[in-house]
């Protein structure tokens, strides 16, 4: 009996100590942050990494999401007679809550895990170990660029989304189905507010990219030194992403909601 | 990969996501129709605001004039102080009448400003003195009952 207490105990004390040391790996990213913006071309290699590259898999999710909420969307509106409506139906969805989730998730699976399997394997083979005694910060070198790199991705990556979303429920609302043009964008106009939805869905997504980016670093920067280790820290970026994002989600939703 | 192929590609992707950010803005949001820019605050005092919100529109003739900024409730008079906000390039007469409509029958709600006749416009920080209550459908409904009642009684 002892020992189950004993097992819950020392579980909550490694998460506890992981949070930490979570935290003071992003307070050194950020003192090294200055050091990392004097070599700027590595984060523009970073955002080549884990933004052109996600660039396909989000432009075509999006157009997917967005012919699904004009599909759906349209389904339930015609039956109360307001299919002019599917325009602001699937804008406000997209820009407030699907293009910063969704992308994140994908961000999440796409960018998380090849940051924590590729920093994993450099502490593996002892690649950080090496630096270090050449007397070059790994944080500076390695994590800070992949850091800002992510931030400055999430946002952009959100907004392509979103924008994409709303191409593809256009594709179905219009020339598909034959919802009034004018309509569907002049309604999608009076209704979405910049300062209230695009702007929020904006801060959104630069929260997430820096819960998913930091979570993707530590568990890399964590992962035991071993092929089980990394595959096991590539797995838990997911979980722990997504995690993080849908109940970060919440949080800020309630936050903005509160007008 | 050679540098100047990567800093092309970044800066395609950078490019791709203003645009995208642009388009929300312009196409997608309201920032172009709603070029209300400078404005001035006036208030009015309802009795029952019913579900008027902050932010509604407030419309003149239909066309949107401005946007209700806050409403607080006045424990002195025991009503509610709505603070519009008002374009600048538009005026109103002093004895301007508002009233709460409903866009629709179950819409969301609305300040209509009705211009009078007075001389004077109405300037920053005014108060509007002629004002209309939200129409409550309950007591729409129990007025509609009770005139019926009495007439079956005659």
């Amino acid at each position: 009996m002892l020992n189950f207490f004993e097992k819950i105990g020392g579980a909550i004390r490694s998460k506890i100590t992981r949070l930490g040391a979570a935290t003071r790996l992003f307070f050194s990213i950020i003192s090294y942050s200055s050091d990392s913006f004097k070599r700027f071309n590595l984060t523009i290699r970073e955002i080549y990494f884990t933004g052109v590259l996600s660039l396909v898999i989000i432009v075509v999710s999006a157009f997917f999401v967005g012919m699904v909420l004009g599909l759906q969307g349209y389904y339930t509106l015609q039956k109360y007679g307001s299919s002019e409506a599917i325009g602001v139906l699937v804008a406000l969805a997209l820009v407030r809550e699907l293009g910063p989730v969704v992308t994140a998730l994908l961000f999440a699976g796409r960018a998380g895990t090849a940051i924590t399997a590729e920093i994993g394997l450099m502490k593996a083979t002892e690649q950080l170990s090496a630096m270090e005694m050449m007397a070059v910060s790994p944080i500076a070198r390695i994590v800070a660029p992949r850091f800002w790199a992510g931030i400055i991705t999430m946002p952009l990556l959100a907004s392509i989304f979103s924008m994409v979303g709303i191409l593809g429920g256009y594709v179905v609302a219009v020339p598909m189905i034959g919802v009034d043009e004018g309509a569907f964008w002049s309604q999608m106009q009076a209704n979405v507010d910049f300062n209230y939805d695009i702007v929020n869905g904006f801060i959104k997504s630069v929260v997430f990219g820096i819960a998913c980016t930091i979570i993707a670093l530590f568990e890399g920067y964590d992962a035991p030194p071993t092929a089980e280790g990394v595959s096991r820290a590539t797995t838990r970026t997911v979980v722990t992403s997504s995690l993080a994002v849908l109940g970060l989600d919440f949080v800020l939703t309630s936050f903005m909601l509160t007008v | 990969m050679d540098r100047i192929k990567l800093d092309a590609w970044v800066g395609i992707f950078v490019a791709l996501g203003l645009i995208a950010l642009m388009g929300l803005a312009m196409k997608v949001g309201n920032l172009t129709s709603n070029d209300i820019k400078t404005t001035y605050f006036v208030t009015a005092n309802f009795e029952n605001i019913g579900g008027l919100k902050p932010r509604a529109p407030v419309k003149s003739a239909g066309v949107v004039v401005g946007r209700v900024d806050s409403i607080v409730f006045d424990t002195k008079m025991y009503e509610a102080i709505v603070t519009m906000s008002i374009d600048e390039r538009y005026v109103f007469p002093k004895d301007t009448f508002a009233n709460i409509y409903t866009a629709g029958l179950l819409g969301e709600q609305y300040i209509g400003l009705e211009a009078g006749g007075d001389p004077d416009n109405l300037e920053a920080n005014d108060k509007i003195t002629q004002t209309q209550d939200a129409v409550v459908l309950e007591k729409l409904i129990s007025q509609f009952l009770y005139s019926q009642a009495s007439k079956e009684e005659e």
